[in-house]
């Protein structure tokens, strides 16, 4: 294999436990997957499928105790999970960032937005207080702030929900990271700014040849910005396809039952059809149904769906779907 | 995060100019508080300029007038050695302010890095430091003072190292309860993502967004050991004579309680109204700073 094709990031069954008094909950369970040097890898599932506890492990934000991780996080082929807490925090940052999903709240109330950012580049670059800063303000203007130079004195406060995610975009990036962990960058803000803001994030990925995990529940979003596109269902990875495929040919229930859930204009008219919901909740960490996960809520269920958790099968090479849909022998035992 | 003082901690807001001189505008339409204030001023005025107000020295007897009552020469009369009585609460205003600061810093000194250090990192650090604290607060605070007097010995030094540390669980469960709810904030979490050492995370991030209660706190605590340390006095395990302190006044005007009552008034009226101004105003600067009350 040579350099290029190698996996920036590689996930291999990343499992992160929580004890708590109720018992032990399984929030991310035996997920794998991998994402390539510059490309944005979507992440898509129900609130509480554990797209961002997958997040937070790979920077390993979680307290640790009540949180426990286990299985392998290769990054530039170093395991994360067995480098010292300084190690660690060297890799924050410089390495791999994280954009989070609240832009009112990413920031210090009590810091100058400059501020924030020129602390954030001096913690892994030789920089002096005025050279950090005049980085900030570079940075502000690459996130399309206007006269950066002036709002780079100002508080948080007197920042719109878009410029906030601009700034902390800018933050995120003023290192240099080489993956970017973005969970639901967009969730919190208007439609029209979303735009700007997904547009922005590609453009400055294109610059700087940053990777993406790109976390959301909006397959709009994905369907935008993914190269590739892993779902995940209660703590696993239930089918993964490049963003093409998925949507041309969605092989798992849940992935299709997502993709009925988008609302369409016209399509009651043109059908006769209402938008489609899927049944029922993710199931709580603390009881995961026995067998497939999503058999209580899938139309497709089968017998064997309770019983035996199901296989992950390969149609092709850069797909895989865990379902007894798929499987060789149709499920049958 | 209510502590036991009864103020939130979050969520914490910047205080910044122009804010300030909204605060400020509030704090002065308080009238309490402003009473409050104006009185604290007068008595940092007076321990400043005591010389100016008071010639000669307060400690220097003269057994020829004592316990007169008050006179044009003597406006608040003269003790049982024949000292004039207002010479000795302006100089004992010195004494007071000097405990009352002295006092504070202890406990800010102690109280808010062990707080800092509990809350944030929790685990087993916060269980010693919180049982610690659970067995401080267990003695009433006057007693513990007390108790520590008796290990340490009389004196001024001692008489504000002892009520300072009486008052440190105070301000640990304060700071403490404030980082409990300001760690969970994303932009704590944001600052880890990009690498931000904990010592930064805790001095820049933190402690900024905790520093209103504190400040409440310590304006309510400046009332408090003045108190404290007029009752050490008063029992004469406080500050020492012939040094002037209000406490000690009070003390051994005792026996003279019905012949000579003036000789106690004033004094007990000095603690009272220097207690009371200190209690307005951090009620005053509670109720402006506090984000629970804003208008």
């Amino acid at each position: 294999m040579i350099a290029a094709d190698r996996p920036l990031l590689k996930i291999q069954d990343l499992h992160t436990r929580f004890h708590t008094l109720d018992g032990v909950v399984n929030a991310v369970d035996g997920v794998d997957f991998h994402v390539l040097r510059g490309e944005v890898l979507g992440l898509v599932g129900e609130s509480g499928c554990g797209k961002s506890v997958t997040a937070l492990s790979i920077l390993q934000l979680l307290r640790c105790p009540p949180a426990e991780i286990q299985g392998r996080i290769l990054f530039e082929d170093e395991d994360l999970l067995r480098l010292s807490k300084e190690d660690i925090r060297k890799i924050r940052g410089s390495g791999i960032s994280m954009i989070f999903q609240e832009p009112m709240t990413s920031l210090n109330p009590v810091l100058k937005i400059g501020e924030q950012i020129a602390e954030a580049v001096r913690i892994h670059k030789e920089m002096n207080r005025r050279e950090s800063w005049q980085w900030a303000v570079e940075m502000l203007r690459m996130v399309q702030i206007p006269s950066p130079g002036s709002r780079s004195r100002q508080y948080p406060h007197k920042f719109s929900g878009g410029m906030r995610q601009r700034a902390v975009i800018a933050m995120a990036l003023s290192c240099q990271p080489k993956l970017i962990l973005a969970d639901e960058p967009t969730t919190a803000l208007d439609v029209t700014i979303q735009a700007q803001i997904m547009n922005l994030m590609l453009r400055l990925k294109e610059e700087f040849n940053t990777a993406v995990v790109l976390i959301t529940h909006d397959l709009g979003v994905i369907a935008e910005m993914a190269d590739r596109v892993v779902v995940m269902y209660a703590g696993k990875v239930v089918e993964e396809a490049p963003v093409r495929e998925l949507f041309k040919d969605p092989r798992h229930p849940y992935t299709l039952g997502l993709m009925g859930s988008i609302p369409v204009i016209g399509r009651k008219e043109k059908t006769g059809r209402r938008l489609h919901e899927i049944p029922g909740l993710v199931p709580s960490p603390l009881e995961k149904p026995q067998g497939c996960r999503f058999h209580p809520r899938c139309n497709k269920v089968m017998d064997i769906c309770r019983v035996k958790e199901p296989p992950v099968v390969r149609p092709s090479e850069t797909r895989r779907v865990s379902c007894w849909l798929e499987a060789e022998d149709g499920g049958r035992v | 995060m209510a502590e036991k003082e009864g103020y939130t901690s979050g969520p914490p807001k910047r205080v910044t100019d122009s804010q300030l001189r909204r605060k400020w505008a509030k704090l002065k339409r308080n009238k309490a508080a402003l009473f409050g204030g104006v009185l604290i001023l007068l008595f940092v005025i007076g321990a400043l300029l005591a010389p100016v107000l008071f010639k000669g020295n307060p400690s220097a007897p003269n057994l020829m007038n004592s316990l007169e009552p008050p006179s044009l020469k003597h406006p608040l009369g003269t003790d049982e050695l024949g000292r004039s009585i207002l010479g000795r609460i302006i100089y004992g205003s010195r004494v007071s302010l000097l405990i009352a600061v002295g006092v504070v810093s202890v406990g800010v000194i102690i109280g808010i890095p062990l707080g800092l250090v509990s809350g944030y990192y929790g685990g087993k650090v916060d269980f010693v430091i919180q049982r610690i604290t659970d067995t401080l607060l267990a003695f009433p605070g006057f007693l513990l003072a007390l108790g520590l007097v008796a290990i340490l010995g009389i004196g001024l030094k001692n008489t504000m190292i002892s009520i300072g540390i009486s008052m440190v669980p105070i301000y640990i469960r304060l700071v403490r309860g404030c980082v409990l709810s300001v760690r969970e904030e994303v932009y704590v979490e944001a600052a880890r993502a990009v690498g931000t050492r904990d010592v930064v995370i805790l001095l820049r991030h933190i402690l900024p967004n905790v520093m209103v209660p504190v400040i409440v706190q310590t304006s309510l605590s400046m009332g408090t050991a003045i108190l404290f340390a007029a009752g050490l006095g008063f029992l004469g395990i406080g500050v020492q004579p012939p040094t002037p302190e209000w406490g000690a006044m009070l003390g051994s005007a005792r026996s003279y309680l019905f012949t000579a009552p003036h000789v106690a008034t004033f004094p007990g009226i000095a603690i009272f109204l220097a207690v009371l101004s200190f209690n307005l105003f951090g009620d005053g600067l509670r109720d402006a700073l506090d984000p629970r009350f804003r208008i």
